[in-house]
């Protein structure tokens, strides 16, 4: 099953959210740990909410309001994407994220197409979008 | 963490500490049988102490710690109380001695070593292909005797009588702990490969065991393709194996269709492939060709990548690659040359030069022996006759290749083809 592991570092200021050097090195530090242990399938940080917007849907209309945003608490500062056999090891993984401060990891279950009742995996087919654009170069 | 912890949570330890316990006990005891015992003592020990104590800070230290008592305990008793026994029980008292953090931070390329010098351990060309296999899911994934007995469809005792066998054979043959060099390197590597390979075709492939397994094994190998590329990302074809099998498992939501019949490559709704893993495949793809640009050519799990990826990379069935691909398969054949490759090749040359021209190499497999019994050179070669209107001959082969094919979907999906010859016009007009 795979799990998306998010970080929320709850920092107060945006301007201290460029981390140290040494949470940058014990950061890289575990993310090799879960590499050497083939369990990571994605990852990547992200900027604050300054250099991000939300859009809000008031009655189906979109209203778009730029960063930053007041509450720290709930942004979230990067992702994982893991791969593990059960729960229990993804949260054994997210126990040794070197995260300090006030900290908060959440896991969230990702969704695998054969969990879907077969009428949404048909209308999920639509929204795909062709190999070619996802991909990497 | 406090009280209360489960032995789920524990299983989860087990599994991400055993195959690092393991490789660091056998260096230090230099017997893999017993390193894996006192291993799953100090599981015991864990899941006595835990449940009350909590999980400790580093459950990985904890454990190898706690081993390594049980190892000084289990060599002073050992019967045979040889010099060599007594030496190393003293070198790990005197390491226990000195634990400190910064002794482990040291030792983080040790516990790379330790993991891999325990594949080629468990990937030794002395055992049988069964034996690694069983033998490398045990250490290195931490699967359990009866999840490799469902996945493989044998009874219990003889996975478990595999494993004991095997551990002896290891013993017995004195088989070194070490990552391979220098010409015994690439040899080595391969026989890993393959177990890993293997792994992912009995999942990808369904021969046999139970459904809910099959996924588990396709994962389990993708994830010892992780570990491998992470340990050795300097070996090209260990890029090339792990681009090959995400690459494949990228299309299985595709391979089969609502009713559960198997659903043919080129007929795959592409739209259902998992694009992310196709990206992932594709990656494994580009850091191969980074760490082997300045060696001797591509290998074969590589080029078998480099085609998946023509597949992956066409928006549509009809936008693939064909003379690419045949370009592959001639570099495959050269490499490894095999009866099947030429018939991949062949239906390759069909797509890009039309099917005369596939069905010319056909013709001169039909003469290879080791095809005789193989039911997709007949279910080709109707294939191609059909395409040039020689239906009566095609019927034939089609009816032929369902007579060989155990598999009961694919069976009547050749013979409603060669009804469908049956009714064609030219039949009639037919030689």
């Amino acid at each position: 099953m795979r799990f998306m592991m998010f970080i929320y570092p709850g920092i107060q200021d945006e301007a201290d959210w460029t981390p140290s050097a040494e949470a940058v090195a014990a950061m890289s530090k575990y993310n090799e740990e879960l590499t050497k242990a083939g369990v990571l399938l994605a990852l990547d940080g992200l900027h604050p909410t300054s250099e991000g917007a939300r859009i809000t849907y008031e009655g189906g209309k979109p209203r778009v309001t730029d960063g930053p945003f007041a509450e720290t608490k709930e942004v979230i500062g990067g992702f994982w994407m893991l791969q593990t056999r059960t729960k229990e090891e993804a949260i054994e993984w997210a126990s040794r994220c070197p995260a300090g401060g006030d900290v908060v990891l959440e896991l969230r279950r990702v969704f695998e197409m054969s969990d879907f009742p077969p009428e949404l995996q048909a209308a999920a087919e639509l929204s795909e979008v062709p190999p070619e654009q996802t991909v990497s170069h | 963490m406090t009280a209360s912890v489960t032995h789920r949570t524990i299983e989860a330890v087990w599994r991400i500490e055993t195959a690092r316990l393991i490789g660091g006990l056998t260096r230090i005891v230099r017997d893999v049988g017993l390193a894996e015992d006192l291993a799953q003592d100090a599981l015991v020990v864990a899941l006595e102490r835990w449940p009350e104590s909590g999980v400790p800070e580093n459950p990985g230290a904890w454990l190898m710690a706690t081993a390594k008592y049980l190892a000084i305990d289990a060599l002073r008793r050992s019967t045979r109380l040889e010099r060599k026994h007594e030496q190393i029980a003293r070198e790990i008292g005197i390491q226990l001695a000195m634990d400190g953090s910064e002794v482990e931070a040291a030792l983080d390329d040790q516990i790379g070593d330790d993991v891999l010098s325990l594949m080629f351990m468990c990937c030794h060309p002395v055992l049988s292909a069964d034996a690694r296999i069983a033998l490398t899911l045990r250490l290195l994934g931490g699967l359990t005797t009866t999840e490799i007995a469902r996945a493989f469809l044998v009874p219990e005792p003889t996975v478990a009588q595999r494993i004991v066998r095997a551990k002896r054979t290891l013993t017995q043959a004195k088989v070194p702990f070490e990552v391979p060099h220098g010409d015994e390197l690439q040899d080595r590597l391969d026989s890993v490969l393959e177990v890993v390979y293997l792994v992912f075709n009995e999942g990808y492939t369904a021969t046999a065991g139970e459904d809910w397994m099959r996924p588990l094994l396709c994962q389990e190998a993708l994830r010892l393709g992780r570990m491998l590329a992470a340990l050795a990302p300097r070996e090209p074809e260990v890029h090339g194996l792990l681009a090959l099998m995400e690459l494949q498992a990228a299309r299985s939501p595709a391979r089969v269709d609502a009713a559960g019949e198997p659903v043919l490559l080129l007929e795959q709704d592409r739209a259902r492939w998992d694009h992310a893993q196709v990206g992932r495949g594709l990656a494994a793809l580009r850091a191969g060709a980074r760490a082997g640009a300045h060696g001797p050519g591509h290998g074969p799990y590589t080029l078998q990548a480099a085609i998946a990826a023509c597949h992956a990379r066409a928006r549509s069935a009809a936008e693939t690659d064909w003379h690419e691909i045949a370009r592959l398969y001639e570099a495959l054949a050269r490499l490894v040359p095999s009866p099947v490759v030429e018939l991949n090749r062949a239906v390759a040359l069909a797509m890009a030069f039309g099917p005369a021209v596939g069905l010319e190499l056909v013709d001169a497999l039909r003469s290879e022996p080791t095809l005789e019994r193989y039911h997709l050179l007949p279910s080709v070669r109707g294939d191609l006759l059909a395409k040039l209107g020689r239906s009566a001959e095609a019927r034939l082969e089609f009816e032929r290749a369902a007579a060989l094919t155990e598999n009961r979907r694919e069976r009547e999906a050749l013979l409603r083809r060669a009804a469908d010859c049956a009714t064609d016009p030219r039949t009639v007009a037919g030689p």
